[in-house]
This record gives structure tokens, C-alpha cells and sequence, in this order.
């Protein structure tokens, strides 16, 4: 496939650039062969559960439970909003991701209340850790209540729908000076992990911090993600998925798709746009556009795979 | 200035020599340092001290941070307005950096 413009899918560079600047408040996004096509601007999950049939699941990141500073006092209730918003969705997706910073803090009541808000979309969750959950004394609470059955600091791999789904940790043993990192162990598995498999099957990489390069200045990357990208090259069609930046991003290389999704506890500045990374606070009124969760879905032979972020109001 | 007599001049000479006997300890004290991380930065971010100083970090942030120098000091989990406080009794390059985010490093040189 090339060209801008074929068939019924076309759309107009023109289009796409409108599009792009509705990016992050309910626009549909498709894959088709590595070229990102923007089918327009849509209102709710609802209509584009609606256009793109076939396995869809749901992306919720960065939920910091515990976290009341200014920028958002009651980072549980916009959780809980969030969840209300995917409960809404007539079409019950396959499952849900969380892209880890599930807690502010590591507190065994954060875990505990974040458990008691998310277990009510009654979906099946696939966790990976952020930074903020690994920071208990023992290091013991995400992984008591999310590690089972997986390797080393939490990571595993799934099939659904027949796509391939990779949870990495990147959030463990941080160098002085560096990024998020996987490590060699982590990498060896994920190599193994992806030995013998059809180069047509489509892969999810799904971690925490960005695995490419968004803003080093503010450790917005991972120092050896680019070895992870390595090991997919070959594949048809690639999603990375992640969290951290709590703001929508994309970007495509090839037939690899980035992705970030926002927090539903606070936002943080673009790349460069304030002083630090930390939380930044907005109006009231303009908080729930700023928050929101993702919804993915996937055609099976057709290699499209479709994000929509929606916020939780806005 | 007002008059003093020699009953008061008695009282004055005595605090100022306890003074002058508590002045180590009182020097000690004031050559203590801080570090603020603020930004996600440790400001300074290079600190040149003393043998026998006491260094304070206090997280200004939103956002928690540690302080970390491999295998010299591990702070735990600094909540906005903890501190951490370390005593260095041995000359050298202390390097640190913040664990959950690594791009903060910071450095303590003591003579």
C-alpha cells in the first residue's frame, strides 16, 4: 500500500492535519500498513466501538491513588469517573491494561482503594508497575497483588484475539543519569518470548515508560527500549503502548505505532513547556479534558489497530 | 547604650564566655547544608563541605523523590516536605541521583 489517498479509507493530508490538532479528544485513529489515518473526529467510545468491530480493549494509566496536591486533590475520584466512563461503554471490551503509577505512594490503603475502584468494570486488568508502586520499603505490595505467574519484577506476555500482548517492566534499577531500563534478563525474555513466532502476528509492547525517546531532558524515555524495538522489527504490525507523560502522544516508525495515554489523576506539561515534569495544575473547569483513558481496537488481517482517547469530559 | 552596673556586667561577662565555650558546637551546627530539590532538581546540584557536615535534602516537590549515593546512603521515599539527613565522616566525591528519576543527579564533594 502507498499514496495518501485510495480507496474508501482516504482521507486528505489536509484532513489528517485537522484531525491532529482534535488529537487527544475523541479522534479514531487507524493503523493500515504502518501509515496512521485519521477516520475522523468522533464524539464518544461508543461511536468508535461502533466503526471498528472485531477485539477491543481498554488502556487506563497513571492513576496515582493517594495523590492530593493541587493539581488534583481527589486523584480517587477522577479514578472513579474513569471507571464510571468505561462502564458506560455499551460494548464491553476484552480487558483492560493499566500502564502502572497505579499509587502515589506504594501505601498498602492505596493499593487497596485503587483495587476497590478498578475491580468495578469487572473486566480482566493486565497491570505493569510505575515507578510510584514500587516505592514500599520491601518492595512487596504490587508485586504480592500483581506479580503472580510472572517473571522477574513483573513481566509476561498473553495472547487475546489473536494478537500478542508483551507487559515489560521498566521502572527497576535506574541508573544515575539515565532513563527507565529493562535489563539484559528482561531482554533475554523478551527475545525467547518472541522466537518462533509468526512475523504476522501482531504484537502490544506495553510498559510504564515511554520505550522511545520523548523528552530525555525530563527521563522521558528508556535507556535500552531501543533494544526491545529490535527484537519486533520484523513484525507486521507493532503497538507500544505507555504511560508516565500524562498526555496523549504519537508518534509512527515503519510499522511500529507509539502511543501514551493520559492520567486520570493529573496532567503534566509538554515536553519543555514548564520548569519540571511534575503535576501541573489548570483550571478546575479544564481538569477533565486534560484526564481520560484510552480505548484500542484491532481488525483481525486487516493490520489496523485503532486508539481513541477519550477524556473524561471534554 | 545604657548604664550598667557591676552586678549586671558580672551576668553579661558570664553568657558571653558560656557562649564563647558553646561556640564549637553553635559553628558545628551553622556549617550544616541544605539541599532543596525543587523542580526535580537538587539545587545546589554540587556542594563542597567539611568533613564532620551534616547535609539535609528537603523535597520541595509535588512529586516524591530519594536521594541516592550507590553504597554510601539510600534515603527512603521523600513525600513532599520530608527531609533526609546525612553525616559525611569521610572525605571524597559523593555522587547521588534520585531513583525514580534518574535524570536528577547531584554531587557532594568533601574535603
Amino acid at each position: 500500500m502507498s499514496g495518501q489517498d485510495h480507496g474508501d479509507d482516504g482521507v486528505s493530508r489536509r484532513k489528517v492535519l485537522e484531525c491532529m490538532t482534535w488529537a487527544g479528544t475523541g479522534v479514531l485513529w487507524t493503523v493500515t500498513g504502518g501509515v496512521p489515518r485519521s477516520l475522523g473526529i468522533i464524539d464518544s467510545a461508543e461511536a468508535a466501538t461502533a466503526a471498528a468491530p472485531g477485539m477491543s480493549f481498554l488502556q487506563i494509566s497513571d492513576s496515582h491513588v493517594g495523590f492530593d496536591k493541587p493539581a488534583n486533590p481527589n486523584a480517587l475520584g477522577t479514578l472513579e469517573e474513569a471507571v464510571n466512563k468505561i462502564n458506560a461503554v455499551p460494548a464491553k471490551p476484552s480487558f483492560m491494561i493499566h500502564t502502572g503509577d497505579i499509587t502515589h505512594l506504594s501505601k498498602a490503603a492505596e493499593f487497596d482503594n485503587a483495587e476497590r475502584i478498578i475491580s468495578q468494570t469487572k473486566l480482566d486488568v493486565h497491570y505493569v508497575p510505575g515507578e510510584h508502586d514500587f516505592i514500599d520499603e520491601e518492595v512487596k505490595l504490587y508485586r504480592e497483588r500483581y506479580s503472580r505467574g510472572t517473571k522477574g519484577y513483573g513481566w509476561y506476555s498473553f495472547d487475546a484475539g489473536g494478537v500478542h500482548f508483551i507487559g515489560l517492566v521498566n521502572v527497576v534499577d535506574l541508573k544515575a543519569g539515565g532513563l527507565g531500563n529493562l535489563g539484559a534478563e528482561q531482554l533475554a525474555w523478551l527475545e525467547d518470548d518472541l522466537r518462533g513466532k509468526s512475523k504476522s502476528t501482531p504484537i502490544v509492547l506495553f510498559a510504564h515508560i515511554p520505550l522511545w525517546t520523548v523528552y530525555p531532558q525530563w527521563g522521558w524515555g528508556t535507556e535500552d527500549g531501543g533494544r526491545a524495538l529490535e527484537y519486533v522489527k520484523g513484525f507486521g504490525s507493532v503497538t507500544v503502548l505507555n504511560g508516565h507523560i500524562h498526555q496523549v502522544m504519537q508518534k509512527v516508525e515503519g510499522n511500529v505505532t507509539f502511543h501514551t495515554a493520559r492520567s486520570t489523576a493529573f496532567p503534566q506539561p509538554a515536553p519543555g513547556a514548564a520548569p519540571s515534569p511534575g503535576p501541573m495544575k489548570v483550571e478546575d473547569a479544564k481538569l477533565r479534558s486534560m484526564l481520560g483513558v484510552a480505548s484500542i481496537s484491532f481488525k483481525q488481517n486487516e493490520q489496523r489497530l485503532a486508539i481513541i482517547d477519550t477524556p473524561l469530559q471534554g | 547604650m545604657k548604664t550598667l552596673n557591676r552586678r549586671d556586667f558580672g551576668v553579661q561577662l558570664g553568657l558571653a564566655l558560656a557562649a564563647a565555650m558553646l561556640l564549637p558546637a553553635t559553628k558545628a551546627r551553622a556549617d550544616d547544608m541544605d539541599v532543596h530539590i525543587d523542580n526535580f532538581v537538587f539545587q545546589p546540584a554540587e556542594l563542597k563541605i567539611k568533613v564532620g557536615t551534616t547535609v539535609t535534602w528537603t523535597n520541595r516537590d509535588d512529586i516524591p523523590h530519594t536521594v541516592v549515593s550507590a553504597g554510601k546512603f539510600r534515603s527512603k521515599t521523600l513525600d513532599t516536605d520530608d527531609k533526609f539527613s546525612f553525616t559525611f565522616t569521610n572525605a571524597g566525591e559523593y555522587k547521588y541521583f534520585c531513583s525514580l528519576h534518574p535524570h536528577m543527579t547531584g554531587m557532594i564533594k568533601v574535603e
